[in-house]
Parts: structure tokens; sequence; C-alpha cells
């Protein structure tokens, strides 16, 4: 299997129940695109004023949210607490994550859509126990140049003060985060299996493929 | 084997168990709405791949739809390419479009059950979250993200993980004044956001059999809200009652057929749950949520909590937060909350048994001078002629209510109804974090009742006063 190390300056966000909602505002669903919400990331903790899809720039920034401060602004991996990416299951939520830049979040739990949608994105979640969890956040408290390197195939992590933490991951999402499969064209290989599926459903449920008023 | 009704639908719908423990699983409906679509197309479209079943598939816009004055268009020209966007994808592929002056638009998850689309042992997914609700009728129904959306237009499968069986069983009947959104918001206030995550929640027990089917909506809908993608509720006498008829149901010729089936979908007696939990309905109360997660939630007669009473660090800081971002004080009476605004709609509470519910408080009485604007959004076209028929947008109107036009509205303020910043609102709806309802707006999660009594009053106020 191909080699994947991410490597990065991590994002601390202290925070459980992160929903998709603060993750990317309403406002941005608007968009017809798949790119460009990186700058819309956090958009409500991340400015102080509102903006819109055609009104954005021009704001200023609070200072005291994480992704405004050096050396968090080029971060490429989040640390957060129980389950993050709850609510909405819009998928904005992880374009706009993986188009700032970040390539994995370290957490306690994840909501289950955000998870999928995550998977399908090549960002890798990576669960560990709360007390791997409030150790990482205690020593990055002390030191905030705080850059690890997670070792997808090995699933370990290392970082500053012998920080070495193992964590699971399926053989399934280990490729997809590797390799970014196309899961449809995946899918479609197996053509005749759904055809014969669905003609045996024909017969048994007709009620289902008959529904035009 | 005795299995759960989620194991049956699930055994059903399995073509094949892949190696990595997901199983392929066949989706027999797809509704598509207008937010989660257009990238889902353009996927395909790129990938030149074609639609495996169009007749699978309904779509409408219902997020971004103004709810007044709909002759004139939408006005918000981004809103209006991202619906025409969908009215092109749909015209392009031949799929069924509810157009916005259509009786039929409505919100996806009101619509479905109402058209009869929503069928008993179905699998049916949505690019959205509540699609949960649809679990009501005894579907296997969930949200999925834009990707999953397009592998469904090309495959018409999905693959997922099984998930754990939960079983909420709740005893005895509800209370007067206490609604399914009450109990809904009481379980999530018990076992937390993330209570279900990775299970599909089964409701049973006395007081879900007793429950409408609208009200099972209510319940199922928000089973997200406790983490779990689906809600399920067994087929029954008031199931078969809902479905038969509707627009686009089994036909006569082939219903006994699909009787006998959905007689089949319930859980077997002896079947076995991962995780259960027991409430009583009888002990339940009118409930609000004060926080910016929907289990922050308290009985009317409560008070806000104290932080300093938390010992979990985590939990004593979330409290501290949402605290200041509600502008709430520790130990405050709930019934001490001044409200701006008062929304009842969303696809949790926005059918006809809800705008009932509501008119009933209001009859006869005027809304508080400091409520600025109170709207009432109906869920479809249908339930807004259903209730204009029995003059509840008369009552609703006379009170000092907007009465609009369907869609989502100020559930997640994507058009124009929204919360100014630093506005509280009592909302039917079903999410109350940070600026959900509009920048810095403040929302308190109610049932229909409860808005309707909080709009009289201008704060929150138990039945008895």
């Amino acid at each position: 299997m191909k080699e994947k190390v991410i490597s990065g300056q991590v994002i601390p966000i202290n925070q459980s129940n992160i929903d998709t909602d603060a993750i990317i505002p309403k406002q941005y669903l608007k968009s017809i695109n798949k790119t460009g919400f990186g700058k819309f990331l956090f958009d409500s903790l991340r400015y102080k004023q509102t903006g819109t899809l055609d009104n954005y720039k021009d704001r200023e920034p609070n200072k005291d949210f994480v992704l405004n401060q050096d050396p968090y602004d080029k971060g490429t991996i989040i640390i957060a607490n129980d389950n993050f990416g709850c609510g909405s299951s819009r998928e904005h939520a992880v374009w706009a994550l993986k188009d700032f830049g970040i390539q994995s979040i370290i957490s306690t739990s994840f909501a289950d859509i955000f998870s999928r949608n995550s998977v399908k994105n090549g960002i890798l979640l990576i669960t560990v126990d709360k007390n791997v969890l409030d150790d990482m956040f205690s020593r990055m408290s002390k030191s905030k140049v705080f850059i690890i390197s997670i070792d997808v195939n090995k699933q370990n992590i290392v970082g500053p003060d012998n920080l070495n933490v193992d964590f699971n991951l399926n053989d399934a999402d280990k490729e997809r985060i590797i390799y970014g499969y196309d899961d449809i064209a995946l899918t479609l290989k197996r053509r005749e299996k759904i055809i014969e599926y669905e003609n045996k459903m024909k017969k048994k449920k007709p009620w289902l493929f008959d529904n035009e008023e | 084997m005795a299995d759960t009704l989620y194991d049956k639908i699930w055994d059903e719908h399995q073509i094949a168990i892949n190696s990595d423990d997901s199983s392929l699983i066949y989706i027999d409906r797809h509704l598509v709405h207008e937010v989660t679509s257009p990238q889902a197309f353009e996927g395909l479209k790129i990938e030149k791949r074609d639609l495996w079943n169009k007749s699978s598939i309904y779509a409408v816009s219902d997020h971004n739809v103004p709810t007044n004055d709909r002759e004139s268009g939408i006005e918000d020209k981004i809103s209006k390419l991202q619906v025409d966007t969908l009215i092109e994808n749909c015209k392009e592929n031949d799929i069924t479009y509810f157009d916005l002056n259509d009786i039929n638009q409505g919100i996806v998850h009101v619509i479905g059950p109402e058209l009869g689309i929503t069928q008993p042992g179905m699998t049916l997914v949505c690019g959205d979250s509540h699609t949960s609700t649809h679990g009501a009728l005894a579907a296997l129904a969930f949200g999925i993200g834009t990707s999953d959306v397009e592998h469904v237009l090309a495959t018409q499968c999905i693959n997922v993980k099984k998930a754990k069986n939960m079983r909420i069983n709740i005893k005895n009947k509800l209370n007067q004044f206490v609604t399914p959104k009450d109990l809904i918001l009481y379980i999530i206030k018990k076992i937390g956001t993330s209570g279900g995550t990775g299970h599909t929640i089964e409701f049973s027990g006395e007081c879900v059999s007793n429950m409408s089917i609208e009200g099972r909506m209510t319940i199922c809908n928000m089973s997200i809200e406790a983490g779990a993608k689906s809600g399920i509720v067994a087929f029954d006498d008031k199931t078969l009652d809902y479905i038969v008829g509707r627009k686009h149901s089994p036909k006569k010729l082939i219903l006994d057929k699909a009787i006998k089936y959905w007689e089949t979908l319930h859980s077997d007696s002896d079947a076995s749950f991962d995780t259960s939990f027991d409430f009583d309905a009888s002990l339940i109360t009118p409930q609000v949520s004060w926080g910016t997660s929907p289990e922050m939630t308290v009985d009317i007669d409560g008070k806000i909590p104290d932080p300093s009473a938390i010992n979990d660090v985590d939990k004593k800081e979330s409290i501290i937060r949402a605290l200041e971002y509600m502008d709430l004080k520790p130990n405050q009476k709930v019934s001490s909350i001044m409200l701006d605004k008062v929304f009842i709609g969303s696809c949790t509470n926005s059918r006809i048994e809800d705008l009932r519910q509501a008119a009933s408080v209001l009859k006869g009485k005027k809304i508080a001078k400091n409520i600025k604007l109170a709207l009432v959004v109906p869920g479809s076209g249908h339930v807004k002629v259903q209730a204009e028929n029995e003059g509840l947008d008369k009552i609703f109107k006379e009170s000092g209510f907007e009465w609009r036009e369907p869609g989502c509205s100020m559930c997640l303020g994507m058009n124009d109804d929204s919360l100014s910043p630093y506005e509280r609102c009592a909302s039917t709806s079903n999410r109350n974090f940070e600026g959900r309802q509009g920048d810095k707006g403040r929302t308190h999660l109610v049932s229909p009742a409860m808005a309707a009594m909080a709009a009289v009053k201008g704060h929150f106020s138990s039945f008895s006063d």
C-alpha cells in the first residue's frame, strides 16, 4: 500500500458538539459549486460581521478565534471535543474543512453523517479516548506551535514531548483516505447484482415500481 | 431468529455484504432538494453517468424559497440560481419536480408522507439530516451527504454500515398540553445529543401506539438531534389508515399484496436491542430548550442550569458558553424569558395537527406587544389549504400572526425569514445551534402549543397560569 503521512500544525478547539451550522453557516449553502468554501470555514466565529456569498470581503476578523491566530491559521489538523460534526448533513462542512487545508480531525466522537462525508472526501477522522484527548489539549496549552505527524498506514500519531498515540482505522477507510476511490465506479461494477435484486423485488413488491399517479 | 424492525428492512434491502463490514443497500425512494443536490448532478454530468431509476426520485425546492409574495418569484439572485439549477437538472433528467406554485410543494419531509411517496418498509434517503422523519411510517429513512446523493442517483444503492439497534419504550400517555415535541425534547435531554449515535432508534410503547402518525413524524424527525440517523416506528392500523388513498400510494390492484408485506413490519417480540431506554410519558411536562444544543432543555416550570453546580469540566464550560450566547442567568426561571419573535413551522412541526394545536391556544387572543413578528409557515400547500378550510388561518391572523407560504423558512433562515442579531425566538423547529435562525440569534425550541402560548404572553408560560 502507498505510504501516507499527514503532518502539520494542530488547531485546538476545546468544545463539544461542534455542529455543521457552525462549521459552515447556511448562507453559503446557496452555492452550486463544490469548491471555495474554505474562506467561510467557521465563518460566524471567524468574523465580526455576517458575510454572504457575494459580500464577504472587508470584514473584521475576530482575533479571539483560533483560526485567526498564528500559527493555527496555517493548521492542517483539528483537535476537538465530543460529537464533532453533529446536526445538518451538509457536505459543505467537509468541503469547507478540506478547502481550508484540514486533512485530519482528532476527537473522542464524531456524528454519523459527518463521518461518512469526511471519509468520502479524504479527511481522516481519528477517534481517541478522552484521556488521550485531554493529554493533547494539555500539551498544546504549553506550546502554541504543535506539529504532529500522522502515519495513516501504521495508524500512529507522533508529536512533541514524545507524544505517541496509536489509533484504530478500518482497512476500507484507510484505503479510501490513501487512494481516494471513485465509489460510484466501484458500485457500478456490481451492476448485474443490482439489476438481479431489482428484478426480484419488482415481482415481490411491484407497488414500489409502479408509483406513477 | 428474532429480528427488530430495522433488521428486517435492512435484510430486505441488502444486496451484498462488503469486505469492510458495510453493505450494499438498495434505495427505494430518493427525495431531492435544491441545497444538497447541485454538486451531485454536476458530478454525474462530468463523468457522463446516467440516473439509475428516475421514477424513484421526487424533487422540490424548500430551503431557499420565499414564504410570501410567491408570484413575483425569488428576489435573491443566489437563491434563485440554486432553485433554477434544480429545476434545470430535473428537466434534463426527467425527474418529477413540484414547482413553487404547485399545491404539492412544501418541505420535503412533509410532502413525502403526505403524497404517499413514503411507504412502509421502504428505504428512503435525502440529502438532509431530517430524513429520519419518514421512519414514522415504518420506513428506513436517513439523511446523506451530497457525495452519497450522487451515488444513489447513479446506482440506486448506498454502501453503508449497519447501525446498532436501540429501543426507546415510552409507557403511559402524554398529559394535556404535552405534545410529541415535548416528548422528543425530553428524551434528547435525557440521552444527550450523541446518545443515539451509531444507532437506529425504534420508538415503541403505549405512548407511541396511541400517537398519531404526524406525532410520530415529530419524534422520528428529531432522532437526528439525539445523534441517530434514523428513527422508526412499527407499522400498525394508524399507519395503514394514513397511507391508503394518497396520491402516490399503492393502487387498489396491488394494495392487498402491499398490506400483507407491511403487516410484517414490526420487531419480533423476542428481538434483542443493543441499547434500550424506558420513559414514562405521564411524568413529562412541556419542555423549553434554553441553550445552544437540543439537549440543553428544561421543564417549563424549571430553571436555567447553574454551571457552578456542575462537576464535569466540559459540560460546565459548554453551559457557561451557552448562557453567554443566550444571555441568560443561572437559576433564572424559564417563565421569565422574554421573546422577540415566534416561529411555527419546519419539518418538525408544520403539519395540520401542529397548526390545530397552536390555533386552539390562540383562539380569541392577541399576541403580546413585545412580539415583533409571529410567523406561521405551513409545511406544504396541502397543509395550507386544509388549515384555511378549517378557518385556522383566520385564528392566526386575528391574533397577530402572519400566515405564509410553505417552506423551511425560519428554521434555518436561508430565505428572508430570520432572526436579527440578539433577537430571541420561540420556535417549533429542531435546532437551537448558535446562529441557526440568523447570525447571533437566540432560539428556544418548543411545541406549537407552547409557541402559541409564548406569543400571547410575550414570554414562556405554563398552561395552568
